[in-house]
Parts: C-alpha cells; sequence; structure tokens
C-alpha cells in the first residue's frame, strides 16, 4: 500500500508545480514575500546606510538620488531603517509561528488521540481560556511586569497563536481518525502517539502550513501594532510600528515618514496573504471550486 | 436550551475565576513585592509599609485574592496608587469612550459588510465581486492605525472636515462627541468589515449551493426570492460568530486606534499606568477586557444554540 502512495505521490509532484507556477495568487505572494524577507536577509550583511548614523544635517529630505525614500527626523536613511525593520517584523512574526505551532499542534494531537475523554476536555477549555486574552492584553501584562521589548511580542503573540493551531489540528484530526487507514494502523497494533506522528501529522501538514502562512501575516500585522504603542521593539533597534509612531508628530510636514513604513506593512502582509490563499486553492482543490 | 445555558454558564463562571486569578498570580505575585515594585528600588522603608498597608498586602496571598474577587463583584477595583482616586471610577469614566468607540466601529462595518458580502455573493464572479474581494484583500493587510494616520493627512489636515484628535466629551452633545469618534471609528472598522464581507460572502456562497435553495428555486421562487427569504438567514450563523469574536478585536483595536487619535479611553489609561507602574489600574483594566471576550463569547454562544436547536448538544 505503501509503495502504491509513493507511486501517486510521484506522479503528483510535478503536476504540483506546474500548477503552483500558474497560480497567480502564489505566484504575486510569494514574489512579495521573498522581496521583503531577502531584503531582511541583505540587511545583515548591508545597507546603504548606517541605521544608528544621525547626521542631521540631512533631516527630513524626501526621495533623493543619495537616500532612495528619503531621511528621517535625525537624518538616518529610510531605506536602511525599512530593510532592518523587516528583520525585526520577519523574526518576531516567525517565532509566533513557531511557539503557536510548536505547543498548538501536539496540543491538538493529543485532544483528538484523546477525543472526548477528560484531557481532551482540559486542553479545549484551556483554549477557550487562551482566546480570552488577546495579544495586546498578554503584551499589556507582560510590559507592566517585565517591561516593554522585542520578546514580549513574541510570547505575547505566540501564546494567542497557540489555540489556533491547537484548534486546527484537534479539528482535522478527529475526521481522519475516523478514516479507514488509521483504522488499519491501529489494527497493525500501532499506539495513539505513534498513529498521532507517523499518519494524522502527515496529513494536517497542508492545513498547517496554510494556517502558519495566515498566523504569519497577522503577526506581521500584530508586532508593527505593539511597537506602535510602545510595548514591542524598542529603540535604537528600528521596527515598522515605530517608524509609523515616531512618524506620527511629523505628519503634517513630511507625511512619508508614514507612509513608507505603512506600505512596508501592507505589502508584506498582502504577500503573505496571497501566498497562503495560493497554498490553499493548490493544496486543496475542492475548496477553489466552491468558491 | 435551560439545561445547555446552565451549563455554558457554569463554564462561563469557571473561566471568569479561572481568568481573574492568572491575571492576579501574573501582576501580585510574579513580580514579588507589588508595593517595591510600584516604588522604585530606593523607596523608603516606612513608605513601603504604608503601601503596603493601603493595597492590604500584609494578608496571605489567597486572601488578598479572594479580597479582590468580592471587591470586584461589589464594584469596587481599588484605589489607584498614582491618582489616589477609585479604579472604579476612572474605568467608569474613560469606558465611555472606548466602549462607544468599539460600538460604532461595530455598527460601521456590519453596515459595510453585510451589503457587499451580499451583493458580491449575488453576482459571484462578476467585475463586482472581483472588486469587493479585491478591496478586501487590502483591507486585511492594511494596519487600522496606519490606516487612521493616513484618515487624518486626508479628512483633518488637507479637508479639515474633522479635528485630527482629541474628544469633543459627550457634555459637548452627542453630535459633535460622535464625529470626534468618527474618524477613529472608520479605522477601527475597515479591517473588520474585510473580514466579516469575506466571511459574508462565501457563507452565502455555500448556502446558495444547499438543496433547499434548490428546492426552494424549483418551487418557483426567483433567485432573488430564494437568497432573501431562504439563504440569508441561513449564512447569518456563519457571520453572527464572526461578530461575537470581533468584539474581542475591536475592543483591543480601540485601545491601539486611541493613541492616535489622543483619545483619553481605556488605552490611555492603561498605558499611563504602566510607564506609572500603577498596577491596580493594569490589573483592573487587563481583567475588564478579559471579562469582556468572555461574556460576550458566551452571549454568542447562547444566541448561536437559539438560532440552531443542533448545537445545543454538540458540546
Amino acid at each position: 500500500m505503501s509503495e502504491a502512495l509513493l507511486d501517486i505521490e510521484a506522479t503528483a509532484q510535478p503536476a504540483l508545480w506546474r500548477k503552483a507556477l500558474a497560480s497567480r495568487n502564489l505566484m504575486i505572494g510569494a514574489a512579495l514575500t521573498l522581496f521583503f524577507a531577502g531584503m531582511a536577509l541583505l540587511s545583515f550583511v548591508w545597507t546603504p546606510y548606517s541605521v544608528t548614523g544621525v547626521n542631521i544635517a540631512a533631516k527630513l529630505q524626501t526621495a533623493s538620488a543619495e537616500h532612495w525614500l528619503g531621511t528621517d527626523h535625525f537624518g538616518r536613511d529610510i531605506l536602511s531603517m525599512i530593510m532592518v525593520g523587516a528583520r525585526a517584523s520577519i523574526a518576531v512574526a516567525i517565532v509566533a509561528v513557531g511557539i503557536g505551532m510548536g505547543l498548538g499542534v501536539p496540543l491538538g494531537l493529543a485532544a483528538a488521540a484523546n477525543r472526548g475523554g477528560l484531557l481532551d476536555e482540559i486542553i479545549m477549555r484551556g483554549n477557550d481560556l487562551v482566546f480570552a486574552f488577546p495579544s495586546l492584553v498578554i503584551a499589556i501584562l507582560i510590559t507592566a511586569i517585565w517591561g516593554p521589548g522585542a520578546v514580549n511580542a513574541i510570547i505575547a503573540i505566540g501564546i494567542f497563536n497557540v489555540p489556533v493551531f491547537a484548534r486546527l489540528t484537534r479539528g482535522a484530526a478527529l475526521s481522519l481518525w475516523k478514516r479507514e487507514f488509521i483504522l488499519a494502523a491501529r489494527v497493525a497494533g500501532k499506539g495513539a502517539a505513534r498513529i498521532s506522528v507517523e499518519h494524522i501529522l502527515p496529513n494536517v501538514a497542508n492545513l498547517l502550513i496554510v494556517q502558519g502562512t495566515i498566523q504569519f501575516s497577522l503577526g506581521i500585522l500584530a508586532e508593527a501594532a505593539l511597537s506602535y504603542v510602545g510595548l514591542g521593539t524598542q529603540p535604537p533597534v528600528p521596527s515598522w510600528g515605530r517608524m509609523l509612531a515616531e512618524s506620527q508628530t511629523l505628519i503634517y510636514t513630511s507625511p512619508h515618514l508614514a507612509v513608507i513604513p505603512g506600505l512596508a506593512i501592507v505589502l508584506t502582509v498582502l504577500g503573505l496573504n496571497l501566498m497562503g490563499d495560493g497554498l490553499r486553492d493548490l493544496f486543496d482543490p475542492r475548496i477553489r471550486k466552491a468558491r | 436550551m435551560l439545561r445547555y445555558a446552565f451549563r455554558r454558564f457554569a463554564s462561563l463562571c469557571i473561566s471568569l475565576i479561572v481568568a481573574s486569578a492568572v491575571i492576579f498570580f501574573a501582576i501580585e505575585v510574579i513580580p514579588g513585592d507589588p508595593a517595591r515594585y510600584m516604588l522604585g528600588i530606593n523607596a523608603q522603608e516606612d513608605t513601603l509599609a504604608a503601601l503596603r498597608e493601603q493595597l492590604g498586602l500584609n494578608v496571605p496571598t489567597h486572601q488578598r485574592y479572594l479580597n479582590w474577587i468580592t471587591g470586584m463583584v461589589q464594584g469596587d477595583f481599588g484605589t489607584s496608587y498614582t491618582y489616589r482616586s477609585p479604579v472604579a471610577d476612572m474605568i467608569g469614566e474613560r469606558l465611555w469612550i472606548s466602549l462607544p468607540l468599539a460600538l460604532y466601529a461595530l455598527t460601521l462595518s456590519t453596515l459595510i459588510a453585510f451589503p457587499a458580502g451580499i451583493l458580491a455573493a449575488a453576482r459571484r464572479g462578476s467585475a463586482l465581486d472581483a472588486g469587493v474581494m479585491g478591496v478586501t484583500q487590502l483591507g486585511v493587510a492594511v494596519p487600522n492605525f496606519w490606516f487612521a494616520m493616513l484618515m487624518v493627512v486626508l479628512f483633518a489636515i488637507n479637508l479639515r472636515w474633522f479635528s485630527a484628535g482629541g474628544f469633543a466629551g459627550w457634555e459637548a452633545g452627542f453630535f459633535p462627541a460622535m464625529k470626534s469618534l468618527t474618524l477613529p471609528a472608520v479605522a477601527l472598522a475597515l479591517p473588520q468589515a474585510s473580514i466579516l464581507a469575506r466571511v459574508m460572502r462565501s457563507a452565502l456562497i455555500d448556502t446558495l449551493g444547499e438543496d433547499f435553495i434548490r428546492t426552494a428555486r424549483a418551487k418557483g421562487l426567483t433567485k432573488r426570492q430564494a437568497m432573501w427569504r431562504h439563504a440569508l438567514r441561513n449564512a447569518l450563523i456563519p457571520v453572527l460568530t464572526i461578530i461575537g469574536l470581533q468584539f474581542s478585536f475591536l475592543m483591543a483595536g480601540a485601545i491601539i486606534i486611541e493613541q492616535v487619535f489622543f483619545l483619553p479611553g481605556i488605552g490611555r489609561l492603561v498605558f499611563q499606568s504602566i510607564t506609572q507602574r500603577d498596577l491596580i489600574v493594569v490589573e483592573s483594566v487587563v481583567m475588564l477586557l478579559v471579562f469582556a471576550v468572555i461574556v460576550v463569547n458566551f452571549a454568542v454562544d447562547l444566541a448561536y444554540a437559539w438560532v440552531d436547536p443542533r448545537l445545543r448538544g454538540a458540546r
């Protein structure tokens, strides 16, 4: 049976790639995401100017040959700040999704394996409880105790992601537990944990990738909001949300300070959302037909 | 229905107790000595003792938790250390800005999303549908506080239709007060409306594919009649859930949007309290927000079970 499955996969693979290349959403989304991820990576080795270099003589310039996106009130190069800011946004969102998946998926698998049992009930009620604490509220709590910082943002967004992945995994796993191939695995003597890892997990992986993309984009938005209100990334590390907060008093005279970081956020989030939509259509053609 | 409601109520109470314990533990136990935390490292010993006395820190932890809970149930949230006034009054005052703002945004988002979602579903595949989907795709990606800033530039600075921030106060009259909440509410409503329009559209499209719609059409109803009389009502169920879930995002979003417009609401209060280390205020505001989310979800669950009897036995 496993050989037959492998055969199907082997023939399905090139078709999947071709479909991926033909999906407009996926391609535009992936291009936008790669662009910003590439900028973030490039900023580790090169930025046009130093992001901590203050040059008051060159402050509040609009786009020019020297400063492609202009400068801020300290004369810092905005393009360089956007590049380094991408790092903070992407890093926070990735780690937060990692926390959500790392804790949520095992919890969801355990709940489904224990469906109807006490463990299932405890996990699901725990989920409901965490859902009652929006990321912002968790961030407020953490900041009140330990002070602001990027780590707060990661923890706050990460905790909020846990029930999202736990519910999704449990829901998908529940329907799989009723399928014949799982029954076959049980008859073969495999335990619940082994079935969850070897059979359930691979079958919910696509779903998790799609949801991961969506949570990634929500994470970018949440990080920007937390940094904007001062609960996230702290100075002097540039972040898109804080660039927006700093631009607020200068918006009358230098609107470009507010427009550019905002556009960076919108394009990154849009890219991830389009990629998520494209992946979902790709993995589950039935949804595409239904829409 | 009554049994279901009772079960849900019991689980509501447990959620509230556990949530309050988590918040109490985070704010009052983790920092060690809250009095020392609030006064800083250079505090005099007698000042510390006075504050401990005032905060009621001289009793065991579990007794403090019980005092806090019973106080809150009776409407006594304690006294703010920095403002020296009852926290309940301070929250009450600011709630008169944050709550109307959230409700205003919820209304706007529903008013925008319903027609947009219904039109897109009714003319599925048309240019209008593509337009709605495109705009909502963008709406979901735009941070609401950035959209708010752009609106300030356009409507307050360039066109001068609205003020760039501040709150007129309810004493100035209903309309001036609502006017100062309009730009914040629109900013808050945009992403929510985008999500809601998408949910409305897909729920309606799903329902329009159901057998009972085919039966209705076979009976001789026009497409429009089948949609308004049968499909819409059934599509509302998932939409209502999303509206309930959105309430918590609106409350949290209101806290952020208040910063853009310098509105003296709950958000201002909590951020000031964080910088002033006024833990009592932070604790109370967080509890209030969590309380609101839990209670709204409870109400949505009940409404849901009332609309759809099949769900009563589901959990």
